[in-house]
């Protein structure tokens, strides 16, 4: 077993010395010289002579008919190319990640605030913004669907998708359910087998992924009459497959190109501005470019879906759980984006790393008159580990137990089932990781002789020198699901090419993957080093033109397109070796590519690699699956539904203000097992950043949402935290490899983002010892004022 | 209107700018300088962060028509003529400081003038100075890294002078 600490506070200077440029090295991201230039090309900095700005009109209102819409004034502007409604769309009026239940632009009806109903083309985004304005939309305003009892009794208050026009499994204002029932359930026998119970019912905001590049990208009509699309998203190939019915065209005629991404998280896996800017390219024949503001961005893209959770815990006297029971309330929105997935996550993943004998579950997901809600990092189990991680401190409690120690004492191993009948079948070390949180070393506690104001709750507003400030500590574990689960045939494609070029052997690696900034580029020219025995590996831009990748998300791309990426340089690497054999006669066993050359390990050196590639290239092309999973069962949940886990502890070290109510988190410790740490210096900065995330939901991030209408959509309002806001985050790294991953990885990214919100508001329980039942915290939860 | 200013040394000029135009959209839209990044146009974010005649400030808040002869420095002026990468740059390369990268030419120019202003900040400096500029990936510590890196190579390249 490997393990590695790596601090926050280190100097980074050696590990840039240790680094090689092979997997479990830290080289440097390929694209990051451009990035810090000035010179990268993300989706908004696409130009093109002669291009137009694209530009959409959005309801005001979260629940309306459309009577009519005008927009004879809107094209008399000068400067203005084309104004186009759903009546314009030339093919499927629908489309939609699950279920194709989206207008591409409303159809005598809008069900969200911020839903588009026309486009316009203009010179000038002024004109484009002027335009829109002139646009006359006579509107029937009904009354919004919002409501947890309002979305469950349709016969009162009406539905989201009228019965006749419902395009879900699902039925009434229900989009998805998934029931579970393992050991006995939960009955009343079995309640009595359980010494304590604690119940509780919680609450999660609705959080935003805040991205910082906007959605955008160009839209260049084609002479063959189809589109090329220079855009930022997670997954090109499934944009094309809901594009192309709608713009009326087959798919080899829409040609995406990954234009750079400015983060993503969940937020680019539905459809933004990609069939909009086609539309009027199509129309105009010229060039359209789109850039969503940024409060456009918040009406534009889906969010993670804000929750209300019932859970009840049976334990025994000495701590070890007996039954759990929960239930949880999803508010999908509008639309249903992917919340048929994010169900199945809640539902199986929602009772935690646990080894619990009886469990019962139900997950839902609402159609509502809210803003839609789809992916975001952690997607399903985020808002359970709130839950089932509050509920065992509250257990802790209860029984008088250290909140570690319970949380060990039930902690799932290797081996253990999960509720769903699944056998882990890779390392668990869910105690372990604790255990590694809880030894850190702790910061130095507050010094109030010594102090620097600026390091307070209330920072810089200089609100404090140190009177009413308590610290409390708080522990949780998380756990999430690696790739797509529930029978989806989750695949990536990968070509590499080998040649010699400039007398060296350069390898180049083209798959469609999104980097969103994760680092895949970086990983994926690490493998091919390491496969091939190269130094130069060039990696080809992302497009339509090679097979499809899956999504940048569930943490996937390293496992799969990695993975991907591992097979076609082994088969370029079996293919050069077995030109040598056919060429030299080889009869060694134990032929590899090292340093540029075919080596024997017993024999040593045969001949270099670009002597035996000569002018040949060799270019192939490999996909990658992962183990089939199955869908869970509709009324037990019982099903092999997931790939891979990954789990990560955290301790949250908290300074509360309690006349004020303010926050400060001083420091937010992580441990996670990550399989094998293919990049360490990326692997510490994808937890750190999903460390922060969780952050923000604990204490500030919430989309405001009454009546419907959304109340923040700017960075005024919505607030993400600052560096601040943001504590020192040591990280350590366990590498317990899974063996049915390549190289032994597991997903990393979203682990954190689970787990960390948890400790953060436990740490505020202990120093105020207020129950805090819904995050965000707010000061006024805290002040009592609310 | 004609407007015409430096940017990062040379002389550039745009027609027909319309007067709600902002410095930011100038750069990015007319003068082929779009390194500077729009992530709020709000002044919330710090993505669009430059040097006007010396001061850091967002470029989204500038009008177009108030940098009518004045000095503009972005990040693409923060390499050197040759292309060589400025000591900022570099820290936030090698810190792995850079991830999505959208964030990074706003506090590339913030950390510049940090630095100027204290070869040798704090911590805390460091988070009070940066506290304008939102980064969405890394969780800070990263970039906490790279300005100490920047920090510490620029009063060793002080000292050996
Ligand atoms: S774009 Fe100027 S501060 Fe955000
Ligand atoms: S690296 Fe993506 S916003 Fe900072």
């Amino acid at each position: 077993m490997s393990t590695r600490t790596i601090q926050g506070q280190k100097n980074l200077q050696d590990i840039r010395q240790a680094s090689k440029d092979g997997i479990g090295g830290s080289p440097l991201r390929p694209d990051g010289n451009l990035k810090v230039k000035g010179e990268f090309a993300y989706s908004s900095d696409m130009w093109h002579e002669d291009m137009l700005w694209g530009m959409a009109l959005r309801s005001p209102h979260p629940r309306a008919n459309i009577l009519g819409v005008d927009i004879s004034e809107a094209l008399k502007l000068p400067g203005v190319y084309a104004v186009l409604t759903h009546e314009d769309i030339p093919g499927s009026k629908f489309y939609g990640l699950e279920i194709q239940d989206q207008p591409a632009l409303a159809i005598d009806k809008v069900r969200y605030h911020g839903e588009a109903i026309a486009l316009v083309a203009a010179d000038h985004p002024e004109t484009a913004r002027r335009a829109v304005k002139k646009i006359k939309v006579e509107y029937e305003v009904l009354t919004p669907i919002v409501t947890e009892e309002q979305c469950l009794a349709p016969e009162i208050h009406g539905y989201v998708h009228e019965p006749h026009e419902f395009k879900s499994h699902g039925h009434g204002n229900i989009c998805h359910e998934q029931r579970l029932v393992s050991g006995l359930g939960v009955t009343d026998e079995v309640r009595a087998m359980a010494d304590v119970i604690v119940s509780g019912t919680y609450e999660v905001g609705m959080q935003d992924q805040a991205f910082l590049g906007p959605e955008s990208g160009l839209a260049v009509p084609a002479e063959d009459g189809g589109i090329d699309l220079y855009v930022a998203t997670q997954w090109l190939h499934v944009d094309r497959q809901q594009m192309a019915p709608v713009l009326a065209l087959p798919e080899e005629k829409v040609r995406l190109t990954l234009a750079g991404v400015g983060g993503a998280f969940g937020g680019r896996e539905d459809l933004s501005m990609q069939i909009h800017a086609s539309l009027l390219a199509q129309r105009t024949g010229k060039p359209v470019k789109i850039v969503y503001a940024r409060d456009e961005s918040f009406f534009g893209h889906v969010h993670r879906h804000p929750a209300r959770m019932f859970y009840e815990h049976g334990a025994t006297r000495d701590g070890k759980l007996v039954f759990a029971d929960c239930r949880i309330v999803l508010d999908g929105g509008a639309y249903a984006s992917a919340s048929p997935a994010v169900v199945g996550n809640a539902a199986s993943l929602g009772h935690g790393p646990y080894v619990i004998p009886n469990v019962k579950m139900h997950a839902i997901a609402l159609y509502s008159n809210n803003p839609s809600c789809g992916a975001m990092r952690g997607f399903g189990a985020v808002q359970a580990a709130f839950g089932y991680e509050t509920q065992m401190d509250r257990l802790a409690a209860e029984l008088g137990m250290d909140p570690v120690e319970l949380r060990q004492l039930n902690a799932m191993a290797e081996g253990d089932r999960l509720p769903t009948g699944q056998q882990i079948d890779s390392p668990a070390p869910v105690a372990e990781l604790l255990q590694r949180v809880k030894d850190m070393p702790l910061p130095p506690p507050l010094d109030l002789d010594n102090l620097d104001v600026r390091t307070l709750p209330g920072a810089l507003s200089n609100t404090s020198h140190g009177e009413g400030i308590v610290r409390g500590i708080g522990y949780s574990v998380g756990i999430k699901n690696v790739g797509f689960s529930e029978g989806f045939d989750d695949y990536s494609t990968a070509r590499v090419r080998l040649e010699v070029i400039g007398g060296e052997p350069v390898a180049m690696v083209h798959t469609a993957m999104a980097e969103v900034g994760q680092g895949g580029v970086t990983v994926h020219a690490q493998i091919a080093r390491t496969e091939l025995g190269v130094e130069q590996v060039t990696i080809h831009p992302a497009n339509t033109e090679v097979g499809s990748a899956g999504s940048t998300s569930a943490s996937r791309q390293t496992y799969m397109t990695g993975g991907a990426v591992k097979l076609a340089a082994e088969a370029v690497k079996q293919a050069l070796i077995e030109k040598g054999r056919r060429r030299y006669g080889w009869t060694q066993l134990d032929i590899d590519l090292v340093d540029g050359k075919v080596v024997s390990r017993s024999a040593g050196a045969l001949i270099s690699m670009v002597d035996l590639l000569g002018d040949e290239a060799i270019d192939l092309t490999r996909e990658h699956h992962h183990r089939p999973t199955v869908p869970f069962d509709k009324e037990t949940g019982q099903g092999f539904g997931h790939v891979q886990y990954t789990f990560c502890a955290n301790r949250a070290v908290v300074d509360v203000d309690v006349e004020l109510g303010l926050i400060k988190v001083v420091e937010l410790t992580a441990a996670q097992d990550v399989g094998k740490a293919l990049n360490p210096l990326s692997v510490v900065g994808q937890i750190q950043g999903g460390c922060t995330q969780a952050l923000g939901l604990a204490v500030m991030e919430e989309i405001i949402v009454k009546d419907g209408k959304v109340r923040n959509a700017s960075f005024t309002d919505y607030l993400i935290p600052t560096i601040l806001d943001t504590p020192p985050i040591p990280v350590d790294i366990l590498e317990l490899p899974d063996p049915n991953a390549p190289y032994g990885l597991r997903g990393v990214g979203e682990a954190p983002t689970v787990s960390a919100t948890p400790s953060i508001v436990a740490a505020i329980r202990q120093a105020t010892g207020i129950a805090l039942n819904r995050i965000p915290v707010r000061p006024e939860h805290l002040t009592g004022t609310l | 209107m004609r407007v015409t200013f430096t940017a990062n040394g040379k002389p550039v000029e745009a027609d027909d700018v319309w007067e709600g135009e902002s410095l930011l959209y100038v750069l990015r839209e007319r003068v082929g300088l779009p390194g500077s990044k729009n992530a709020c146009e709000q002044g919330e974010c710090g993505s669009c962060t430059v040097y006007l005649d010396g001061t850091p400030v967002c470029s989204c808040l500038v009008a177009a028509g108030q940098v009518q002869g004045r000095e503009v420095r972005t990040v693409e002026g923060l390499a050197d003529e040759d292309g060589e990468l400025g000591l900022v740059q570099q820290a936030f390369i090698d810190a792995g400081a850079v991830q999505c990268g959208f964030c990074t030419p706003g506090l590339l120019v913030q950390t510049d003038a940090l630095l100027e202003q204290d070869a040798q900040p704090s911590d805390t400096d460091i988070r009070e100075a940066l506290s304008g500029n939102l980064c969405r990936c890394t969780g800070y510590e990263k970039i906490m890294d790279a300005v100490r890196l920047a920090s510490a190579r620029k009063c060793a390249k002080a000292a050996s002078e």
